[in-house]
């Protein structure tokens, strides 16, 4: 597998999570991918990039265009030291009906894209790495 | 692996269009279809491009790792003679002869220039296993062509087998035919709602005569459209209920939450009145014939 | 800070979002409308968002809070405008937007506001006696 490109960024604030999403859009584009896929992968990561201003203390993007054979793909590594989540398949059921809380963001995004892992440890921080191919 | 540099090089330099020759004879010899090959416009082409290109990737006498960037050229070469073969019907051994046909050729060469027998076995070793990695080189070319190939045709398949009919003004008819899965579901979402955009339908009717079964799964998809529909504007009839998917829909306790008709005419009936529409006979225009 | 303007149309307001939206302008938005649909008497909401690209659970939950507002003050909100690209990706995401309606234009989303407000008089009509 090939790393054809690789961006490091800060996602701290609002504003961050707006360039979130523009550079995330650039990379979507550069591989090749159909509106579609590129409204997903960027939806997947304003939510995961909203959720570590918010929950994880603002934290940081790393997004790599990847090749594997004839197939490209974008993978997005969201990294914070924010309080972590204790219990993670609670907090990836959908808890969108309550409103409010992590729920949706993380299930959500998880079916937007082919790949999705999550580490967090309670006190630590969190590490969210999602993937999609084209 | 010999220290000193290797004499094919040289002598593919020295005997280019004689080696050239020999190798298009050998390749006409060497399978029915070669004839074809050997009188086909591109392939004389190709191989005196092969030939220069060797030449190129192997300046740094580098023969047992193709991968390396020396031979990166090589490869895309190769990958494009495979693709003109894929695209003619030519099977995966015929491709690969183009490469393995070389090797009579050359080991002739080298029998006339190369003078001791360890030298002479030396350099036959180099190139057969230099030519043996190229030929599978364009074998696996040819399988990767071919799954694109397959994949593009497929994907054409699924999009012709998804029409969207605009019944009458304002209503959209999906026929869906064959199972629904997450690709088709994809490719049926975007093209309703392209189509939802052009027309400015308010109503869509989805007709699952032709879906064979209707399990959680597929009733998962079937929602997603119809939310997909509705968030476009356009509220959806459901049509083509067998009482069989009937049955099965209320055993898997499946909540479909939208109008459902059992037969398209029903649906459009429905869609019609919803649309303010209303249909008359016209009034008679010839009497009756008698007896 | 850019502010989103609202525009008057007869007794509609119509919001047109055509910036990526952060934080503290999606919550402006909801207190200026909030404001403006009491001082303008306003009976319908119609919110264009056919410039975004990108529709996630921050800006869907911003609609239903505008929805919900809205209703408690006696007014419609119609979305309109919607792209396909996001309508799919709403849909994958689990996204329901329950509380509002959808239209596919302005002038549709309008006719929406208007037959709903009709509708509704004709029943206050109605049980007026």
């Amino acid at each position: 597998m090939i790393v054809e490109a690789d961006e490091t960024m800060p996602v701290r604030s609002s504003d961050d999570v707006v360039r979130a999403r523009q550079a995330v859009r650039a990379k979507a584009v550069a591989a090749g991918f159909s509106l579609v896929d590129q409204t997903k992968i960027i939806t997947a990561a304003s939510e995961i990039a909203r959720n570590t201003v918010d929950y994880g203390g603002g934290g940081t993007l790393r997004i790599e265009v990847l090749r594997n054979g004839q197939r490209r793909g974008v993978r997005l590594t969201f990294k914070d030291q924010g309080p972590g989540i204790a219990d993670i398949s609670q907090a990836m059921t959908d808890g969108y009906t309550s409103g409010q809380g992590l729920g949706l963001g993380l299930s959500g995004a998880r079916r937007l894209v082919n790949e999705f892992a999550i580490t967090s440890t309670p006190g630590q921080g969190t590490e969210v790495t999602l993937a999609r191919w084209k | 692996m010999a220290e000193k540099q290797s004499l094919i090089l040289t002598l593919i330099d020295r005997h280019q269009a004689a080696l050239l020759d020999d190798w298009l004879d050998c390749m006409a010899r060497s399978s029915p279809s070669g004839a074809t090959l050997r009188r086909d416009g591109e392939t004389p082409e190709q191989a005196k491009r092969f030939l220069e290109q060797l030449r190129r990737s192997a300046r740094n006498q580098q023969f047992e790792d193709i991968k390396t960037t020396d031979w990166a050229l090589m490869r895309e070469l190769l990958e494009e003679i495979s693709r003109t073969r894929v695209l003619q019907g030519f099977t995966p051994t015929e491709t690969a002869t183009f490469v393995f046909s070389l090797k009579e050729p050359l080991f002739q060469l080298l029998r006339r220039e190369v003078g001791s027998a360890d030298e002479l076995a030396d350099e036959i070793w180099t190139a057969t296993r230099l030519l043996d990695l190229l030929g599978l080189y364009t074998i696996e070319c040819h399988a990767k062509t071919r799954e694109e190939l397959i994949g593009r045709q497929q994907q054409e398949l699924l999009e012709l087998s998804t029409p969207v009919v605009e019944l009458w003004e304002g209503i959209l008819a999906l026929p869906l035919i064959g199972t629904l899965d997450s690709a088709r579901t994809q490719i049926v979402m975007e093209s309703l709602l392209e189509r939802i955009v052009e027309s400015g339908a308010e109503i869509a009717i989805i007709d699952i005569t032709g879906v064979p079964t209707v399990d959680t799964l597929v009733a998962q998809h079937l929602i997603k459209t119809i939310s997909a529909a509705r968030l476009m504007g356009a509220d959806c009839i459901l049509s083509g209920i067998r009482p069989q998917i009937a049955q099965t829909i209320v055993h898997l306790g499946l909540e479909l939450n939208v109008v459902s008709k059992a037969t398209m005419a029903d649906a459009l009936a429905l869609a019609l009145r919803r649309s303010g529409k209303a249909i008359q006979n016209r009034a008679a225009q010839k009497p009756q014939q008698d007896g | 800070m850019a502010e989103i303007p609202i525009l008057k149309i007869g007794d509609c307001l119509l919001v047109s979002i055509q910036v990526d939206m952060h934080d503290r302008l999606a919550m402006a938005l909801q207190d200026d409308l909030t404001q403006r649909i009491v001082q303008d008497r306003a009976r319908g909401v119609m919110i264009d968002i056919s410039a975004l690209e990108i529709v996630d659970s921050f800006i869907g939950r911003m609609l239903n809070n505008i929805a919900a507002m809205s209703r408690v003050l006696d007014a419609v909100t119609v979305v309109v405008g919607m792209r396909p690209a996001v309508a799919i990706t709403l849909v994958e995401l689990g996204l329901t937007l329950s509380g509002v309606r959808t239209a596919l234009n302005v002038d549709k989303g309008l006719a929406m506001i208007r037959t709903i407000i009709d509708r509704g008089e004709q029943e206050d009509d109605r049980r007026g006696g």
